[in-house]
C-alpha cells in the first residue's frame, strides 16, 4: 500500500517481511470457512446447546423405552397391554429422597399411571413422544425440501415462473392448515403416522418458499453472481453452488423454526380426532382421549401436556441459537462482562478475523511493488515504519 | 444571528477535546477505537479530521454528540463552550444536538426520512428546540431553503427526498443541520455519495455558510481534495491516534509524519501521470500553449492508434435499454454510443452516477443486452448473442466489479473463485489448475496461501486484488474494470491502480477503465471518454482531453476535481467560477 517516497529505495527490512509472509503462509495454509465461524458461535450458545443435548436424551429416552420394529425397548410394558389396576391407576414416580421426608427416588411399578383401562401410561407417553418427534421431523425435511426448490426456482428465474409459484404458494396459504390437515388425516390416518407426516409435509413448505424466494432474490444481484455468470457457469450451477449456500442460514432457521410449529400441528390435529389414529398412539392424541378424566385423573393429562410443551420449546430454544449464530448482529452485548484488550493484542484493529497478513505481503519476491506493501490496518507495523522513516 | 454575536464574545476554543477515548465491546473485549484524543476547534474555523476507514475518525466524532451504539464505551471529557458534555442527562443531551452542534451525514437519502417532506422535517427541527408557531416556523424553513442556494425552495419545501436529486438532498439536509444556528456543525464525509461537480457545489455552499454563520466546522473525511479546499486545521489520525496535526496549508506544505506523507502521495492527482505532468488549470483558462500541445498529443495518439490493428472492442450506434417491467417502461440509458478499443489500449470511461457508464461495461461483456446498433467485441458481433456466443466471448473477455465484499462469493474459498472460470471453460483441471490459480495470486501479488482463505478473511484491497486476478484467470484480450476502486481507500487505491498497470504492461491486454473520478482514470488511460446523461459528449487522447476540453460538461468535471493543495486549489476554484459564469451568460443570450 506505499506509495514510494523514493523509489529506488528498498528498505532493509524487506528480506525479514519476507520470512514473515512465508511463515504465515505455512500457518495459515488452511482457511477458516463461514460454516464454521457459524457452527463456534453456536456452541458459545448455552442455552441452545444444553436444548440440543435434552432433546437427544428426551428423543433417545422415548426411543429405547419403546424400541424400534422388532427390536424390543427396555421398559416392562409395552403400549397396548392391559394390565390391573395398581395403586388406582395412580404415578409411583417418585422424586423425593427419603431424607427429605418422601418415598425415595424410585419409578415404581408404574411411574406415569395408568389409564382408564390399566394401560400403562409411561409406555403410552413416550410411544407418543417417539410418534410426535418422528412426525414433526418428517414434516420439517420435507417441507423445508419442497420450500427450497419453489422458493430458489421463483426467486432465481422471477417472471412468469415466479408469478407462478407464487399465486401457488398463496393458494396454499389461503387454506388453514388444520383444515387441510384434517381432510389429508381423515383420507391417511389409517395408513400410519409417516403417510400422514409425508402428507403434511407438503401443506407446511409455504413459510420457507417465501424467505427463500425474498434471499434468492437479494442474493442474485450480488455481484459474484454475476462474475459466475461471465465465468460461464450454468443456471444449476450457480443455484446449488453460488446462492443457495449463501441462503443456509435462512434455510436452517426457517426449517428449525417450522419444526417446532410442526409438533403443534399434530398435537392438535390428533387433538382433533384427524391425526394419529388408535390403537397408535401421539402426545395430541393422549390428551384428546383423556380429556373427560382430567378432574378424576389429572396426571394422565400433565404428562403428554409436559412433553408437547417441552419438545416444542427446546426445539425454539435450538432455532434462536441457530438465528444468532447466522445473523450475530442480533446479539446483545453483556456490557459487565467485557475485558480490558490483553496488551499482547492490543496492536493495531484486531476487529473481525481478518488475516494477519499486511495488505499484498507475502510473495513480494519477484517486483519491488510487492516488497513496498505496507499495511494500513497495522497488524504488521514495523515495515511501514521503517518505510516512512526514511523522509 | 444574535447567537452569532454572543459567541464571539465568548473567549477559549468552542470545542474542547480532552482525552476522548471510544471502545466498542468485540467478542468480550474492549477494542480500542479512539485513543486519547486531543483537539480544539476555534469558533468560524473549521477543522478536518482525516484518515481511512478504521481509523477511527467517525467513531470519535459521534462521541461527542453520544449517538454511538450500546457497545461502546466513551471515556474523557468533550467541552463545547467550557461546558462539559460527558455525562450530561439524557434530556440535556437532546437539547445539545440539533441545537448546538448539529450533524450533515454522509448519506442524505438516509439521513432524511423518506415519508415525511423535506419542509416537514425541517419544521419539526424548529418547532422541537423554539417552540414556535407552525407559520413562523414555515417562514423560517423557506428562509433556510433559500440560504442552501435551493433552486426553487418553496418547490422544495414541498417534496418528498426522493424527489430530490443528490445534491438537493444534501443541500436540504444542510438546511435543517443550520436551522437551529448551531455553534459547531459536524460534517461526516458530507460529499463521498456525491458527485464531483455537485461535491464542488456543496463545499462552496459550506464554505460560504461558514462565514455567514460563523459556526464551526468539524470535517470528516478521507478526501486529502475536500480537505484542501475547505479546511482551516487538520488532524491526521490512524488506528485511533492523532498521528500529526497543524494548519492545513502548513501540512500539506511540509507533512511530517510518514502516515500523513503516504496519504497525500496516495490521492490520485489529476494531470501527473508517468512523470508527465499536465496542467489542467492552464486548460481551463484557455492557454493557448495548453492548446498546442493538446493538438500535438491528438496528433501523437492518431499515430499510434493506426499501427494497433482491428480494434478489440467497437461500438457503433449502440443503444442499451433496461426493459419495461410491469408498467415501468422501458429506460434508455444509453444512446447513440459510438468507440473503439484497439489491443492493448487503456481507454477511461468517466462520467456521473446515472450517466450510463456501467451499462456499457456491462452491455460489452453481454450481462445487458444491446438494443440498438452493432456491438463487436473480440471479434464477435454481440448486438443478437446467445448464450454459446456469449460463452465463447467471455473467454476472451474479463470483468472487475465495483464492489470486492459483494464480488466474491463469500462460502468458496477464493482459490475456487479464481479458478472457476478456467474450470468451467476447460482450459484446466486439478494439478493444472492449482498451478494456474497460484501463478494468478503471485501475479496479483497475494500469498500462495491464501487460496484456501475465505473473502471474509481478506481486507478490500486483498479482495480487489482476487477479482483482478479471476478476471485475468482467461488471459483476456479485454478487460473491463468496473470502478474497481472507488470502494478503497485511498492509499489502497494506488497500490491498487499500481498492480493493475504493472499487469497491462506484462500481459498487454486492452482494457476499458470506467470511474466517476478523472484523477484516477487519467493516470491510466491513453483515452478518456466522458458520458452525460447516457450519450458520450467528448472523447479523445488523455493529453489532448485534459489540456483542451471542448465540451462544457468536461470542462466542468475537470474543473470540479479536488486538488490536494490548498493554493492551486484556491486557483481552480476560481477558474471553475469562472467558467460557470461563463456558461450562465452564454445561457442568458441564448435565452434572448
Amino acid at each position: 500500500m506505499t506509495i514510494p517516497l523514493d523509489p529506488d529505495f528498498e528498505p532493509p527490512a524487506a528480506p525479514a517481511a519476507e520470512d514473515d509472509g512465508v511463515a504465515v503462509e505455512k500457518a495459515g495454509a488452511q482457511g477458516i470457512s463461514q460454516g464454521r465461524l457459524i457452527m463456534r458461535r453456536f456452541l458459545k450458545h448455552k442455552p441452545a446447546l444444553i436444548s440440543i443435548v435434552l432433546l437427544v436424551l428426551i428423543i433417545g429416552l422415548a426411543v429405547s423405552a419403546t424400541g424400534i420394529g422388532s427390536i424390543p425397548g427396555w421398559w416392562k410394558w409395552n403400549y397396548t397391554q392391559l394390565l390391573d389396576p395398581y395403586n388406582n391407576g395412580k404415578p409411583t414416580l417418585s422424586l423425593v429422597p427419603k431424607w427429605l421426608g418422601g418415598e425415595g427416588i424410585m419409578l415404581g411399578e408404574h411411574p406415569f399411571g395408568q389409564n382408564g383401562v390399566g394401560k400403562d401410561y409411561f409406555a403410552m407417553v413416550m410411544r407418543g413422544t417417539m410418534n410426535s418427534a418422528y412426525i414433526m421431523f418428517i414434516i420439517g425435511l420435507i417441507a423445508a425440501f419442497i420450500g427450497v426448490v419453489i422458493g430458489a426456482i421463483s426467486g432465481y428465474y422471477r417472471g412468469w415462473v415466479d408469478a407462478l409459484l407464487m399465486r401457488l404458494t398463496d393458494v396454499v396459504i389461503v387454506i388453514p392448515v388444520i383444515v387441510l390437515g384434517a381432510v389429508v388425516g381423515v383420507a391417511a390416518g389409517g395408513l400410519g403416522p409417516l403417510f400422514l407426516a409425508v402428507l403434511l409435509g407438503f401443506v407446511a413448505w409455504t413459510g420457507v418458499a417465501r424467505l427463500v424466494r425474498a434471499e434468492f432474490l437479494s442474493l442474485r444481484e450480488r455481484e459474484f453472481v454475476e462474475a459466475a455468470r461471465v465465468a460461464g457457469a450454468s443456471d444449476a450451477r450457480i443455484i446449488f453452488k453460488h446462492i443457495l449456500p449463501n441462503a443456509m442460514g435462512v434455510v436452517i432457521v426457517a426449517t428449525t423454526l417450522l419444526i417446532a410449529a410442526a409438533i403443534i400441528l399434530e398435537t392438535s390435529l390428533s387433538f382433533l380426532g384427524y391425526g394419529v389414529q388408535s390403537p397408535d398412539v401421539s402426545l395430541g392424541k393422549l390428551i384428546s382421549d383423556n380429556e373427560a378424566a382430567f378432574a378424576t385423573k389429572p396426571w394422565l393429562f400433565w404428562w403428554p401436556a409436559f412433553f408437547i410443551v417441552v419438545l416444542s420449546l427446546l426445539v425454539n430454544f435450538i432455532g434462536d441459537g441457530l438465528r444468532d449464530a447466522f445473523d450475530p448482529r442480533q446479539k446483545r452485548v453483556r456490557m459487565k462482562k467485557v475485558k480490558e484488550l490483553p496488551p499482547e493484542m492490543a496492536v493495531g484493529s484486531s476487529i473481525g478475523t481478518r488475516a494477519a497478513v499486511p495488505e499484498g505481503a507475502g510473495r513480494g519476491g519477484g517486483s519491488a511493488v510487492g516488497r513496498r506493501q505496507r499495511p494500513m490496518d497495522g497488524e504488521n507495523d514495523e515495515n511501514g515504519e521503517i518505510d516512512g522513516s526514511q523522509a | 444571528m444574535s447567537a452569532a454575536h454572543e459567541r464571539n464574545e465568548a473567549t477559549g476554543p468552542l470545542l474542547q477535546v480532552n482525552d476522548l477515548s471510544v471502545d466498542f465491546a468485540v467478542d468480550g473485549f474492549w477494542v480500542p477505537a479512539a485513543k486519547k484524543l486531543n483537539y480544539e476547534v476555534e469558533g468560524g474555523k473549521a477543522l478536518a479530521i482525516v484518515g481511512e476507514s478504521g481509523s477511527g475518525k467517525s467513531a470519535s466524532s459521534m462521541a461527542i454528540l453520544d449517538l454511538l451504539p450500546s457497545n461502546a464505551r466513551i471515556r474523557g471529557s468533550v467541552k463545547l463552550a467550557g461546558r462539559e458534555l460527558r455525562g450530561l442527562r439524557p434530556d440535556e443531551m437532546r437539547k445539545v444536538r440539533g441545537a448546538d452542534i448539529a450533524v450533515i451525514f454522509q448519506e442524505p437519502m438516509t439521513a432524511l426520512n423518506p415519508v415525511y417532506t423535506v419542509g416537514f422535517q425541517i419544521i419539526e427541527t424548529l418547532r422541537i428546540h423554539f417552540g414556535i408557531t407552525p407559520s413562523a416556523a414555515r417562514e423560517r424553513a423557506l428562509e433556510l431553503l433559500e440560504m442552501v442556494e435551493l433552486p426553487d425552495p418553496l418547490k422544495a419545501f414541498n417534496s418528498y427526498p426522493h424527489q430530490l436529486s443528490g445534491g438537493q438532498r444534501q443541500r436540504a439536509m444542510i438546511a435543517q443541520s443550520i436551522s437551529c444556528d448551531p455553534k459547531l456543525l459536524i460534517a461526516d464525509e458530507p460529499t463521498t455519495a456525491l458527485d464531483v461537480t455537485v461535491q464542488a457545489e456543496i463545499l462552496d455552499l459550506m464554505r460560504d455558510l461558514r462565514h455567514r454563520l460563523n459556526s464551526a466546522i468539524l470535517l470528516i473525511t478521507h478526501d486529502m481534495g475536500v480537505v484542501a479546499d475547505l479546511a482551516d486545521d487538520i488532524v491526521v489520525m490512524r488506528q485511533g491516534e492523532i498521528v500529526e496535526r497543524g494548519t492545513v496549508a502548513g501540512v500539506f506544505a511540509n507533512p511530517t509524519h510518514p502516515y500523513t506523507q503516504q496519504l497525500l502521495g496516495a490521492v490520485p492527482r489529476i494531470g501527473v501521470s508517468d512523470g508527465e505532468k499536465i496542467d489542467t488549470t492552464a486548460g481551463l483558462r484557455a492557454d493557448t500553449t495548453a492548446i498546442e500541445l493538446a493538438a500535438r498529443a491528438a496528433a501523437e495518439d492518431e499515430a499510434r492508434r493506426a499501427t494497433l490493428g482491428d480494434p478489440v472492442l467497437a461500438f457503433e450506434h449502440v443503444a442499451i435499454e433496461y426493459p419495461k417491467r410491469g408498467r415501468v417502461p422501458a429506460f434508455r440509458a444509453v444512446d447513440d454510443a459510438n468507440f473503439a478499443i484497439y489491443p492493448g489500449e487503456v481507454v477511461g470511461l468517466v462520467g456521473e452516477s446515472g450517466s450510463g457508464k456501467t451499462t456499457v461495461g456491462r452491455a460489452a461483456i453481454g450481462l445487458i443486452p444491446i438494443a440498438d446498433g452493432t456491438a463487436r467485441v473480440v471479434g464477435h458481433d454481440i448486438s443478437k448473442a446467445n448464450r454459446q456466443l456469449l460463452r465463447k466471448v467471455h473467454k476472451d473477455v474479463g470483468i472487475v466489479f465495483q464492489d470486492p465484499s459483494s464480488s466474491l462469493n463469500p462460502r468458496l474459498p477464493i482459490g475456487q473463485s479464481i479458478g472457476e472460470p478456467m474450470l468451467l471453460s476447460g482450459t484446466a483441471k486439478g494439478r493444472a489448475l492449482d498451478a494456474r490459480v497460484e501463478e494468478l495470486l503471485d501475479a496479483v501479488e497475494l500469498p500462495r496461501a491464501y487460496r484456501n482463505r475465505y473473502p471474509h478473511e481478506l481486507s478490500g484491497g486483498q479482495k480487489q486484488r482476487v477479482g483482478i486476478a479471476r478476471a485475468l484467470s482467461l488471459k483476456p484480450k479485454l478487460l473491463i474494470a468496473d470502478e474497481p476502486t472507488s470502494a478503497l481507500d485511498v492509499s489502497v487505491q494506488a497500490t491498487v491502480l499500481e498492480l493493475m498497470r504493472r499487469l497491462q504492461d506484462e500481459m498487454g491486454f486492452a482494457c476499458l477503465f470506467i470511474s466517476h473520478d478523472l484523477a484516477v482514470v487519467d493516470t491510466l488511460s491513453d483515452r478518456i471518454i466522458v458520458m452525460q446523461h447516457g450519450k458520450i459528449v467528448e472523447q479523445g487522447a488523455t493529453g489532448q482531453l485534459l489540456r483542451n476540453p471542448q465540451d462544457p460538461y468536461t470542462q466542468r468535471l475537470i474543473a470540479a476535481v479536488p486538488v490536494p493543495d490548498p493554493a492551486e486549489q484556491r486557483l481552480r476554484r476560481e477558474a471553475r467560477h469562472a467558467l460557470l459564469a461563463a456558461d450562465r451568460a452564454a445561457d442568458n443570450a441564448a435565452e434572448q
